[in-house]
């Protein structure tokens, strides 16, 4: 998917601004998205990275309007698809968006499909939600969507239930869900993870066709920097909430800038390398009940954290032009000041 | 495709010298659970996990056992540590013969093989205090050490795998996945093992804390010379730990040979489509990439022939009908394909 087109002069396809989500535990509501914005544009595949419980997905459910509800809400800022402020939706009207289009995968993928119901009649649902379909069409397009995910046998595959299926089949099924009103946007939460890389290679191959045939941005969350190198164009690093770094994947990985993305990457084992030690971060990500509420909420974390890391909360900030970085070894008078960070 | 097996390969340097002592040596290993169906609930047939296993392992290495999932690996894991019967081969440890041993034999011999498990939430008692989880394989084995000893033993491995000390009064439920996993290796150490079979130790952690398991694990293999039979998914972090790979399919290992040759000239089709697969952190890198078709066969009902004929992107007639041995094809190496000797 590396094929560089400009995706600069494009109008954005959705626009997150000044996110802010927060949950409420014990009385009292705790940002677990905090001030993120960003765009994609069409076509455009944006990679979100970062340790567990940094937020992804709350940002993915939070652009799906899928908080849980009373627990978790939109404390702040807006969401546009193609200008249209998602925020004003109410449930019936976003109903009609989600599936058609943005469309999601979730984490945990058993949870998506239901046990009792043969592949064919979900896939089905999925369509008569939002096309008016006879039956015995819907049942072409389902074994048509089956075939196209890479399923051998598509037209006994649909009358199976999902039980009866691998891990690789299942979240092509799942995939096809997605794709079945093909949508100009799909959020892919870890879609990869639980799978081995024999099956991860066919998947990723699998979304990169369709992005291809479809037209379809994707947002791809995922821990792994391999898959983020080789699938995506633009990637976002999220540490405690927030947007730390953003710009697109060359330049992130050959010139990464905020200590957190330095860490992460020479934390990994490498294939083409040989490392004695691994680079390691010491510590957890905070917990929302222990997050900073001044300063960077990286500096108990952080081997280059300075005293003034704790009193003046650093701002995302293009440290060279498409490239954001949240800390304040690049702030104000970066040049200068960008060499401590070497 | 160039990239599949090349049969004139170049000479290479001769694999390390092998002087040190064998502690583990597995023949012809096999695992079968049985099957049960029917009325009566009687053997109708058996899911061949472990299939004719075989390798050494030397005191003070690591040997990386990698597959997909359900190709045997933690099968093979839990059958050499006796956890499960095995129902063929033998296994040798330290010299002896122990696929057949048990009672006080087998107890006695059981402290120098302890096992890492993959998930650090479900293999500790949430509910139990960390001094006690660390202290109780010492204290079923030396009952008459006196509780002063033994809570200066636990601080010691406590500090060791870098835990505070106030970790000892603190239940396993109040610890991350990694601290939790340190837990579970300073149990593995309390005895002290000679071998420690690591069954996916990392793979329910993030990148960041699954460093720090592997840093630890590494510098602990130096200080007490342990041996390990590390086993893992991710090829990537085998490759980091491991002196010598068997890649796994089916039951079977297919190929194993030092790290380096795995991965820089991988012979047998299988490890090449493995190692082709795994995606790298670098977006300049073009990878030739070979992608399988289909999954693995069920193990309940193999192929016959080579067990990666149905996926094999060079198989050719007689694939289907020849099983292919593991052979060493140069010092060093052995693989199991007819096309490569
Ligand atoms: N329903 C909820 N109630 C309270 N807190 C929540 C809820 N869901 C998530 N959180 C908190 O919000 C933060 C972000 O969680 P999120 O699930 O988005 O992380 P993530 O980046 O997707 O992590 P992972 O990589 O493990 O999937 C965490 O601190 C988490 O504990
Ligand atoms: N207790 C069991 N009973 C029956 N079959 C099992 C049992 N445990 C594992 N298996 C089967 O044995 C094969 C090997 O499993 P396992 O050793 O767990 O693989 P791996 O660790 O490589 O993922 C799989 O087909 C699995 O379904
Ligand atoms: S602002 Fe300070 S603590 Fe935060 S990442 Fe930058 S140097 Fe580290
Ligand atoms: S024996 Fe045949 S099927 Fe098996 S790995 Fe070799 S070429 Fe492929
Ligand atoms: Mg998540
Ligand atoms: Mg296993």
């Amino acid at each position: 998917m590396n094929n560089f087109t400009d995706f600069q002069s494009q109008p954005p396809l959705l626009e997150v601004n000044n996110l802010e989500t927060a949950f409420e535990i014990d009385g009292e509501w705790h940002n677990a998205v905090d001030n993120v914005s960003f765009q994609v544009k069409p076509k455009q595949v944006i990679g979100v990275v970062g340790e567990s419980g940094c937020g992804k997905s709350v940002m993915s459910l939070s652009i799906m309007k899928l908080l849980p509800k009373g627990i978790g809400k939109i404390r702040n800022g807006d969401i546009k698809f193609n200008g249209k402020n998602l925020e004003k939706l109410n449930d019936k009207e976003m109903n009609k968006v989600r599936g058609k289009d943005i469309a999601m995968i979730f984490q945990e993928p058993m949870t998506s499909l239901n046990p009792v119901f043969t592949i064919g009649f979900q896939l089905s649902e999925a369509l008569h939600n939002h096309f008016n379909i006879s039956k015995q069409d819907a049942r072409k397009k389902v074994i048509h969507l089956l075939d196209k995910v890479g399923i051998s046998r598509p037209e006994k595959v649909v009358d199976e239930y999902p039980h009866q299926l691998s891990g690789g089949m299942r979240q092509r099924v799942i995939i096809a869900m997605a794709i079945a009103c093909e949508p100009k946007l799909l959020i892919a939460d870890e879609p990869t993870t639980a799978l081995d890389v024999t099956v991860q290679a066919q998947i990723l191959e699998l979304l990169q066709e369709l992005q291809t045939t479809n037209d379809m941005a994707i947002i791809l969350i995922t821990h792994d920097l391999g898959v983020v190198a080789e699938t995506c164009h633009e990637v976002i690093v999220m540490y405690a909430g927030e947007v730390v770094e953003q710009t697109d994947v060359v330049t992130l990985f050959e010139s990464p800038k905020h200590p957190y993305t330095q860490l992460l990457m020479q934390s990994i084992p490498r294939m083409d390398q040989e490392e004695e030690v691994l680079a390691s971060i010491e510590g957890i990500v905070p917990s929302l009940k222990n997050m900073p509420r001044q300063g960077c909420k990286f500096v108990d974390r952080c081997p280059k954290a300075m005293d003034e890391c704790r009193s003046i909360t650093p701002q995302l900030k293009e440290s060279s032009p498409g490239h954001g970085v949240k800390c304040l070894l690049y702030e104000s008078s970066w040049e200068q000041e960008g060499m401590k960070a070497k | 495709m160039s990239n599949v097996v090349d049969i004139q390969h170049k000479e290479q340097s001769p694999p390390l010298p092998s002087n040190q002592e064998t502690l583990l040596e597995v023949k012809d290993l096999k695992t079968y659970y049985p099957v049960k169906g029917g009325f009566f609930r009687r053997t109708v047939g058996h899911v061949k996990a472990v299939d004719g296993v075989s390798f050494s392992l030397k005191k003070g290495e690591t040997l990386g056992l990698v597959g997909e999932s359900g190709c045997g690996k933690s099968t093979a894991g839990r059958t050499i540590l006796k956890l499960l019967k095995p129902s063929g081969g033998r296994i040798t440890f330290d010299g002896e013969d122990i696929t057949n041993i048990r009672g006080s034999r087998l107890r006695e011999r059981r402290k120098d093989f302890q096992m890492v498990f993959q998930d650090p939430y479900a293999s500790l008692n949430p509910m139990q205090m960390v001094g006690d989880i660390i202290s109780e394989p010492i204290k079923n084995y030396y009952p008459r050490k006196k509780a002063k000893d033994i809570k200066q033993e636990v601080m010691e491995l406590l500090n060791r795998v870098g835990l505070p000390e106030d970790a000892y009064h603190k239940y396993a439920h109040e610890f991350s996945g990694g601290q939790r996993q340190r837990i579970g290796i300073a149990r593995a150490l309390a005895l002290k093992p000679k071998l420690i079979i690591a069954d996916e130790p990392v793979s329910a952690l993030d990148v960041s804390v699954q460093s720090q398991v592997l840093n630890l694990l590494n510098e602990l293999q130096d200080d007490f010379n342990l041996t390990y039979l590390f086993i893992a998914h991710d090829l990537s972090v085998v490759k980091h730990m491991s002196d010598h790979i068997g890649i796994m399919y089916l039951g079977h290992i297919v190929e194993i040979a030092d790290k380096k040759s795995i991965y820089e000239e991988p012979l047998h089709p299988y490890t090449q489509a493995l190692i082709s697969a795994v995606p790298e952190p670098n977006p300049k890198k073009k990878k030739e990439r070979i992608v399988l078709k289909g999954d693995v066969p069920s193990p309940e009902n193999p192929p016959s022939g080579c067990p990666f004929h149905t996926r094999c992107p060079v198989a050719v007639d007689k694939c289907s009908t020849i099983k292919p041995e593991l052979k060493e094809v140069k010092p060093g190496r052995k693989v199991a394909c007819i096309l490569v000797d």
